[in-house]
């Protein structure tokens, strides 16, 4: 293949790609930058173990996508892109709905619609279009690897911040001891709502914004 | 790249994946038909007030479900598992033909008489469980799901506010006709034993809770009435 023989020989975790994996979770992150993907955001974060398992769920469907697409991107007929990538996609997220059935059967049902709601994030479909497309199979495997990572932990930080300050527990397990609650604290029941989600995704993309000057927009 | 080649690309594209699809379906089939089984138990178990965890589940089945019996709609006993009667199919025979699933649960010696009710909601099949007491009118518990009612609006009828109105309430009325419950747009009577609040947002759904308490119990009446005469 042409590529091979004009790009220079790179090691597995070159400086390039380790950025590939790493850009996504920082300054081009899915959600909190590109602000992509806020649906299932706002639905799952009420409990931390959903979204955990929904965050699992999107780094398997976007990294395997990302390989297949890239293994495939000299065979697919340009005309029908769009539509082998909806395959690929659609093919992944019943695997991974199956298989959620068979071993986590309760986290299944919580998450319901959303495993499904998979096919339609927009950012699993972006990065097969504007990356797998055009690179070799590690580089996109790390992409995919990497945007699913950045949509996942900005997924699992809400659901914590959710979860604790919601319901005052994490994973479940109770977080806030007894004699608070004795002392008069009630857990915030807004938290659970869906508004409280989008208030806090604004509030996570402002520290963001804050802590790295270079993605505020001065436009 | 020729017509050709993209349409027997898309044909290989599609049989593969129709394989892969359909030999990971088989496989984890039977993993998901378990899971499937303990929740029904999980479902019954809570009519009757057991909370049960997983992994106990099977176990508390058997230790509470002491008889399962399928009825005509004669209210006579006939062949067959409770457990494994397909209420989709079942509602789509006339009466006659019917088979009945009851699960009687003993529970510190009070019996309960667990009845299970499918129907259809807004948009799609909504089902559930209703354990009765000694009595055979009064409702203990009543546990209700749904495949694809709207979060917040008709799903609601499977959290726990609008199960725990359904106890005490009474089927039949002092005459010993049947009433059924029903569910009632914009609240329901505090003192109507025979209606429950409907939910904001999700009448459809309660109507559909409705109809599928009135058709799926009034066809045990022969059985209940006969229950009581003995």
């Amino acid at each position: 293949m042409s590529e091979n023989n004009s790009a220079p020989k790179e090691t597995l975790f070159s400086p390039r790609n380790k950025k590939l994996l790493s850009e996504p979770i920082g300054t081009s992150n899915p959600i909190t930058v590109q602000v992509l993907g806020i649906c299932s955001v706002l639905a799952v974060t009420v409990q931390l173990r959903a979204s955990l398992v929904l965050a699992i769920a999107v780094v398997a469907v976007m990294g395997s996508a990302n390989v297949i697409i890239s293994l495939l991107r000299h065979g697919i007929p340009p005309r029908i892109r769009i539509i082998v990538q909806l395959t690929v996609i659609a093919s992944l997220v019943i695997l991974v709905d199956q298989v959620l059935k068979a071993f986590v059967y309760d986290v299944s049902r919580q998450l319901s619609v959303f495993v499904g709601l998979i096919i339609t994030n927009c950012i699993i479909m972006g990065r097969l279009e504007a990356f797998a497309l055009q690179n070799k199979v590690w580089p996109s495997f790390l992409d995919g690897v990497g945007n699913a990572a950045g949509y996942g932990s900005i997924l699992i930080l809400l659901a914590a911040i959710r979860e604790f300050f919601g319901s005052g527990t994490l994973m479940g397990y109770q977080m806030i001891p007894n004699f608070v609650y004795d002392i008069g604290y009630v857990d915030n029941g807004f938290m659970i709502l869906p508004p409280m989600a989008l208030i806090t995704v604004g509030i996570i993309i402002w520290i963001h914004r804050h802590r790295d000057r270079s993605l505020v927009d001065v436009s | 790249m020729s017509n050709r080649y993209v349409f027997i690309y898309a044909s290989v594209m599609v049989i593969v994946v129709a394989l892969v699809l359909s030999t990971a379906a088989t496989l984890l089939r039977p993993l998901q038909e378990r899971n499937m089984r303990i929740e029904k138990m999980q479902n019954i178990l809570s009519t009757i007030g057991i909370p049960a965890p997983r992994a106990e589940a099977i176990e508390l089945f058997e230790q509470y479900i002491t008889e399962t019996k399928v009825l005509n709609h004669l209210g006579e006993e006939v062949e067959g598992d409770a457990f494994e009667v397909d209420l989709q199919d079942e509602n789509r025979k006339p009466v006659e033909e019917r088979q009945l699933p009851l699960f009687i649960a003993d529970v510190e010696g009070e019996l309960y008489y667990i009845i299970p009710v499918r129907g259809n909601g807004l948009w799609g099949a909504i089902w559930g469980y209703l354990s009765f007491k000694g009595d055979l009118n009064t409702i203990a518990g009543a546990n209700f799901d749904h495949a694809s009612e709207t979060p917040g609006l008709g799903a609601e009828i499977a959290d726990p506010p609008f199960e725990q109105q359904f106890l005490g309430k009474r089927i039949f009325d002092d005459d010993g006709d049947f009433r059924s419950v029903r569910v009632v747009r914009g609240g329901a009577p505090a003192d109507d034993p025979h209606a429950v609040d409907g939910i904001s947002g999700g009448t459809i759904t309660s109507n559909g809770v409705t109809a599928m308490l009135r058709d799926g119990l009034q066809v045990y009446k022969p059985y209940f009435e006969k229950q009581k005469t003995l």
